[in-house]
């Protein structure tokens, strides 16, 4: 066979037959805890992974944050759909232009009315119980597994910034409206609005930090996948086995890089990079959001005041500028 | 067909041809198309004009078809040169009837020329008939005026690299009623109140953005306390007390919203005006920027001075779906897409009656 019909992204062996319900949940044993009690198989995820689709451990954290999340979506389709005046052909048409929008500025941290972002309010309240009630589960389910709580912790780098943008810099703003609309469209436009607000925000060194991390976790994802891709005939993507006893994979694997780059990491120590990478990208950009508005007013000035925007150097060059005569206007206008 | 001992080894060797010739299938296309493009140009070339220092990514871009074809409504304007005046020449308003009072200057050739050229550029074959007591008679007094006060009193704007100007057509272009004119449209969301209300709908106003619907009353209309919507975004300076009046990211999408509609407008971006890394700065900006707020201003006494008045001149069907408000006027009604109306075409060389408001025709280019 060639080689690009024997290793793509397709899984093409796929075992189905009796589900892997795990361990019995008796006595002592804790693990997995309540689980639901069907599960079945999908020919379509198996190509992808495993074929095997639940059983699924809710909790009670899961089904606060399942209800308060649906919640949250209700009431902000409702809104909008209420906006188009209960219109289902314009709410399915406007979709991506709808929005429930946080209250406008006048309202300062008060309570609203409802149809001015009091909806928002109420709405947002529920998405912070359901997010952080998801958080919770996956504290819960690593302490139920005994797992080491990594995935809790990365996850709240990303609650970070979604606190940052909804909650923290809105009270120290003292406005609601300075809140994130929910919205297709107009939850960029708010991007836009924001940076431009604040004198370009690509001027903030922790925006631009954040930009390295999250570039940086694409790398370093790609990097060590197609590493580890490189050495699974070696056993390579035996990585537990490899942390514990390092083999010829990951040998070669680490030469590899050293007479590339003249550095490598180790089986162990290149997911440890990984982890911190993506958690830095939200906590970075948490930062800097934070800090704008609140701290620094215009990220451009700022940034000219300390010597990371330069200035043009001499002429603007303005002979070499085009014409409208050269570039679509009758010829000798604008000349 | 082919020789026996062809296929006999291709017999005694199976090969899987079809991988390879998915792969070599692939490469092979892309090489193709790349060779291509190579030898034959981008089959969809571009041209930019440079607009700001270079290596710093200021620059319009169009595409090359797009300017070769040029406005297509340059070939239907109808000009003609003007018949200078001689001491004897009668003037149009002591002989003939319902000569406007801003063309009391005009000589009877001249007026009877202007008066062809205008129906052919509005449309309107029986305008300023003598007799007519049509409201397109009062409408048209104003817009004269309106248009001689744009020639004579805002060259910094229609002329500003070179003599320009305009005429109906400008705006017309053969038709009784412009193009792109705009009505007041907000709030445009239901059971919605302040901010939320008056965007996040796709409108033509708010050019399918789900920007504020509201923006062009803000900037060109007299608020309620006398003063126009300032386009505000930044503060200016890096650390600021943030006080009462201070621009908001409302503010900021305010001014989004009209910014799009000027690039919009002019076929442009915004670093046709402003350079992007700082699009507050004076000591920045690119000279369009100052024609741009000049157009701005411009725009605003028009409105105020000849269009609003026509709210009670107009007949129902001509006034807006909602707030039954005058037809008005923006930088798209005269602009329709190109930097310079009609690709700059100078419209109004031959028509020194359009020229002033004030004086009398200046002819001298003529004699």
């Amino acid at each position: 066979m060639a080689y690009f019909e024997y290793q793509n992204i397709f899984t093409q062996v796929q075992v189905q037959g009796e589900p892997e319900m795990g361990m019995e949940q008796t006595g002592e044993n804790i693990l997995g805890g309540e689980r639901t009690r069907k599960a079945g198989f999908s020919t379509l995820l198996g190509w992808f992974g495993n074929a095997q689709l639940g059983p699924i451990y809710l909790g009670w954290a899961g089904v606060v944050s399942l209800a308060t999340g649906l919640l949250w979506f209700n009431i902000v389709g409702f809104n909008m759909l209420s906006q188009v005046d209960w219109s289902i052909p314009e709410f399915i048409r406007q979709l991506f232009w709808l929005a429930l929008e946080p209250p406008g500025p006048e309202h300062g941290l008060s309570m609203p009315p409802l149809n001015d972002g009091g909806w928002y309010i109420i709405s947002s309240f529920f998405l912070l119980v359901s997010v952080m009630s998801w958080w919770l589960r996956t504290y819960l389910l690593a302490a139920q597994h005994k797992m080491g709580k990594h995935i809790a912790w990365a996850f709240l780098a990303a609650i970070w910034l979604f606190l940052v943008l909804g909650l923290f810099r809105p009270i120290l703003m003292g406005s609601w409206s300075e809140a994130v609309p929910y919205g297709i469209f107009p939850h960029l436009d708010w991007t836009t609005a924001f940076s431009i607000r604040y004198g370009n925000l690509y001027y903030n060194p922790f925006h631009a930090l954040s930009i390295v991390f999250l570039y940086g976790s694409v790398l370093l994802f790609a990097m060590h996948a197609a590493t580890i891709l490189a050495v699974s005939r070696y056993g390579g993507d035996r990585e537990l086995e490899q942390i514990a006893d390092r083999g010829t994979a990951s040998e070669r694997a680490g030469l590899f890089w050293r007479w590339t780059m003249g550095f490598n990491a180790t089986m162990e120590g290149i997911h440890r990079w990984a982890w911190w990478f993506a958690v830095l990208t939200p906590i970075t950009g948490g930062i800097g959001i934070l800090l704008t508005g609140t701290v620094v007013d215009n990220w451009f000035i700022w940034a000219q005041e300390h010597n990371f925007a330069p200035d043009y150097l001499g002429a603007y060059g303005y002979e070499a500028y085009g014409t409208y005569g050269d570039f679509g206007g009758v010829q000798g206008a604008g000349e | 067909m082919f020789p026996k001992w062809f296929d006999k080894w291709n017999a005694n060797n199976p090969t899987n041809i079809f991988g390879p010739a998915i792969a070599v299938g692939i490469a092979g296309s892309a090489v193709f198309v790349a060779a291509m493009i190579v030898a034959w140009g981008q089959p969809f070339p571009t041209d930019s004009q440079q607009t700001g220092p270079r290596g710093t990514g200021m620059s319009v871009a169009e595409f090359v078809s797009d300017l070769e074809a040029g406005d297509p409504a340059i070939e239907d304007f109808v000009t003609s040169e003007p018949i200078v005046p001689t001491a004897g020449s009668a003037l149009a308003i002591d002989t003939l009837e319902g000569v406007p009072d801003s063309l009391s200057n005009v000589t009877v050739e001249n007026y009877e020329r202007l008066l062809e050229a205008m129906r052919s550029w509005t449309g309107i074959e029986d305008l300023l008939e003598p007799g007519n007591d049509s409201y397109q008679t009062e409408v048209a007094w104003s817009m004269i005026e309106m248009t001689q006060n744009i020639n004579q009193n805002w060259a910094a704007h229609v002329q500003a690299n070179a003599e320009v100007g305009v005429t109906c057509y400008t705006c017309h272009r053969g038709q009784p009623v412009p193009n792109n004119v705009w009505f007041r449209v907000g709030p445009v969301n239901n059971n919605a109140a302040g901010w939320p209300a008056i965007q996040n709908r796709v409108t033509m106003t708010s050019n399918f953005t789900s920007l504020p619907s509201t923006y062009l009353e803000h900037f060109l209309l007299q608020g309620e306390d006398g003063f126009y919507g300032v386009a505000q975004v930044h503060d200016l300076a890096s650390r600021v007390e943030n006080l009462e009046g201070d621009p908001l990211i409302q503010q900021a999408e305010m001014t989004y919203a009209w910014m799009n509609y000027i690039a919009n407008s002019l076929g442009v971006n915004c670093v046709f005006c402003h350079n992007s890394r700082a699009f507050y700065d004076p000591t920045q900006v690119t000279p369009q920027w100052s024609t741009a707020s000049l157009g701005i201003i411009m725009v605003q006494e028009q409105l105020e001075q000849y269009i609003l008045p026509l709210e009670e001149v107009l007949p129902a069907e001509r006034l807006g779906p909602i707030y039954a408000d005058v037809p008005k006027l923006a930088c798209r009604t005269c602009h329709q897409g190109e930097q310079q109306p009609l690709n700059g075409l100078n419209v109004i060389a031959n028509w020194p009656e359009l020229a002033v408001l004030d004086d009398a025709p200046d002819y001298s280019a003529f004699e």
